[in-house]
């Protein structure tokens, strides 16, 4: 079996994101930018299945600009077998995302696709499930536990009451979440074997697809601050303040 | 046009969400009408029908529906979406699951998440985990949009008397089964629509110590939420997670016991109308947002505190 995952390119999740002020967008301008952190589970997981002798190959598969690259090579890193670098502007909608993804699995042959449940820089949370939409396949969102066997997926999902189970006909498409495993941290030697892994590129203009924005940014804005407060003293200042002051108990 | 809410529920309550996207939806222009896909699921189209301003409740019964399984559901809604302008859901682990998936098959971009609607294409979302707000339009024929409950008031659950429609059941997309589902069990009020929130992370230290987080909230008749780190642990269950990439409360109380007020914790959280926080560390970033902050070893003050609110 193939497993394809898909890694985005995003700002790191422990930078502050300042918005330009021309109000044009968040400024990534010599900004740190790392595998969208949902990705690098999504990666540890296709590589588990290699290792435990389910999956025979894994791809990992990022579009944007040619920086990419460098996400790709990470999740080589931890263990993919090879990259597909599919060359794009910035800031495609998850639609577009999932159009060509949709065309990688179908030249790849994959049986199973694992995503993260979300980007954490459009917080979109959409790309998967419209993934499977679109190939007309079953999906498992929001995953805490994943298990394949028979051609089947038992998926185990993190839902707003707790925990659901579900049971796929691969092939697939599967979101994880966070506490689906630890990923790993490539070692030194295995990024340097990563630079020698093949990753084939090309240009989203060139697929034939309708991946035209269907959406405008009007405008980016800072959220309004909110001020710090006092501090008190002692539990006894604390209820005093909530009750007398804030009205709220 | 119409707007088309599609509402959440277990076959026999509406859950409260919905009535907060049924808000949003009153805000984007034409007539609001619901979709109630489920199975014996009457008593759920008969509390949309009594919701305040909504005009019509298409109902589809049918056992595929049993479970809200997005295989099923997406062909249904897609049937629909056509005589409509808009269609809506909450952005809970239901309306993310299902709707991208309308939303792709009917060649639209969803609308994730939205804070605030400002005309019948423009929206207004939170990006970057809230350290950004999105204005974004859409050119879109039929607009599928999320919506973040904590932004819209909910829907008056009285003075509707909507007409109640039966429709057809579409053909289900298969592949996907039920399996089970495993519930957190509580007493106390649900996270997201509680009035007070008391939440413990990391500095709690276990899930036996996480019974004084309990303790306190069981006084404040509160919710109890937990940070991703108090999740990861084990503390508590996952479903007890706010952030962003958890659940988003906005309470006029909440109590961070223990939490240091990571940006993804914040984005979950900051929309509170009063913030109260507890931590040993005075540096520690939750005290910038909190309106008052008590810097004090957590094992001796939320007892304390338990104690003098009883
Ligand atoms: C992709 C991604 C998504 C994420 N999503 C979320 C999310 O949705 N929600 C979320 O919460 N986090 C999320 N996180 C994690 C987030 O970055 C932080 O790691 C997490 O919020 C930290 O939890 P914490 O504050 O409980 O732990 P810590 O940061 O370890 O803080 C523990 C605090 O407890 C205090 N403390 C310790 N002992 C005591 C004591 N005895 N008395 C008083 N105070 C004490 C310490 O001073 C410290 O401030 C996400 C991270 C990533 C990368
Ligand atoms: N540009 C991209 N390249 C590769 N994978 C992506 C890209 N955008 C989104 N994805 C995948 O889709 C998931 C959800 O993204 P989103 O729907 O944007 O929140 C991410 O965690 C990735 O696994």
């Amino acid at each position: 079996m193939k497993i394809l995952v898909g890694v985005k390119r995003v700002l790191d999740p422990y930078v502050r994101a300042y918005v330009k002020p021309d109000g044009s967008g968040v400024d990534l301008s010599n900004a740190k930018m790392s595998m969208n952190p949902f990705d690098e589970i999504a990666v540890e997981q296709a590589v588990r299945l290699k290792e435990a002798g389910v999956a025979e190959e894994v791809i990992a598969v990022s579009i944007g600009p040619a920086k990419s690259e460098e996400t790709i090579r990470t999740a080589l890193a931890m263990g993919a077998d090879r990259g597909v670098l599919v060359e794009s502007e910035p800031d495609l909608e998850p639609l577009a995302v999932a159009k060509i993804l949709k065309q990688v699995v179908e030249d790849e042959s994959v049986q199973l696709v694992l995503l993260g449940k979300q980007a954490i820089d459009d917080d979109c949370n959409q790309t998967g499930q419209s993934l499977a939409a679109l190939l007309g396949w079953p999906q498992g969102t929001f995953a805490s536990g994943v298990e394949l066997a028979d051609d089947k997926a038992k998926v185990v999902r993190e839902i707003d009451g707790g925990l659901e189970t579900i049971e796929l006909d691969l092939p697939a498409v599967v979101t994880v979440d966070l506490r689906l495993n630890e990923p790993r941290h490539a070692s030194l030697p295995n990024i340097m074997k990563a630079k020698k892994k093949q990753v084939d590129k090309k240009a989203a203009a060139d697929l034939g697809l309708d991946l035209a924005p269907r959406m405008k940014v009007l405008h980016v804005s800072e959220p309004e601050a909110r001020q710090e407060g006092v501090r008190v003293g002692s539990v006894e200042e604390l209820v005093d303040k909530l009750k007398n002051e804030a009205k709220v108990i | 046009m119409a707007v088309l809410v599609v509402a959440e529920h277990d076959n026999s309550e509406l859950y409260d969400v919905t009535l907060h996207a049924v808000s949003a939806a009153l805000k984007m222009g034409g007539p609001v009408e619901m979709l109630v896909a489920g199975s014996g699921c009457a008593a759920v189209a008969e509390a949309c029908a009594k919701t305040a301003d909504v005009e019509r409740v298409l109902v589809a019964d049918d056992p595929a529906y049993q479970h809200p399984l997005p295989e099923n559901l997406a062909p249904l809604i897609v049937e629909l979406a056509g005589s409509y302008s808009h269609v809506v859901a909450a952005a809970t682990t239901f309306g993310k699951n299902v709707m991208p998936r309308v939303s792709a098959l009917l060649d639209v971009s969803q609308i994730s998440e939205i804070s605030d609607v400002i005309s019948e294409d423009t929206y207004e979302r939170p990006i970057y985990a809230g350290n950004a707000l999105a204005r974004v339009q859409s050119s879109d024929s039929i607009k599928v949009v999320t919506v973040r409950t904590t932004k819209f008031d909910a829907a008056s659950t009285e003075g509707g008397s909507a007409a109640v429609e039966k429709v057809d059941a579409a053909p289900p997309g298969g592949g996907a089964r039920f399996v089970e589902q495993n519930l957190s069990e509580s007493d106390r009020p649900e996270l997201t629509s509680a009035r007070i929130v008391v939440s413990g992370g990391r500095g709690v230290g276990s899930a036996e110590d996480f019974q004084m987080i309990e303790h306190l909230a069981a006084t404040l008749n509160a919710a109890v939420g937990a940070s991703r780190a108090a999740v990861d642990a084990g503390y508590v269950p996952n479903d007890y997670q706010v952030g962003q990439t958890g659940k988003v409360v906005a309470p006029d109380l909440y109590i961070a016991v223990g939490i240091s007020g990571a940006i993804q914790h914040l984005a979950g959280m900051k929309d509170s109308k009063v913030i109260a926080a507890i931590n040993s560390d005075e540096e520690a970033p939750i005290f910038q947002v909190a309106d008052y902050g008590l810097v004090a070893d957590l094992f001796e003050a939320v007892p304390k505190l338990t104690e003098a609110l009883k």
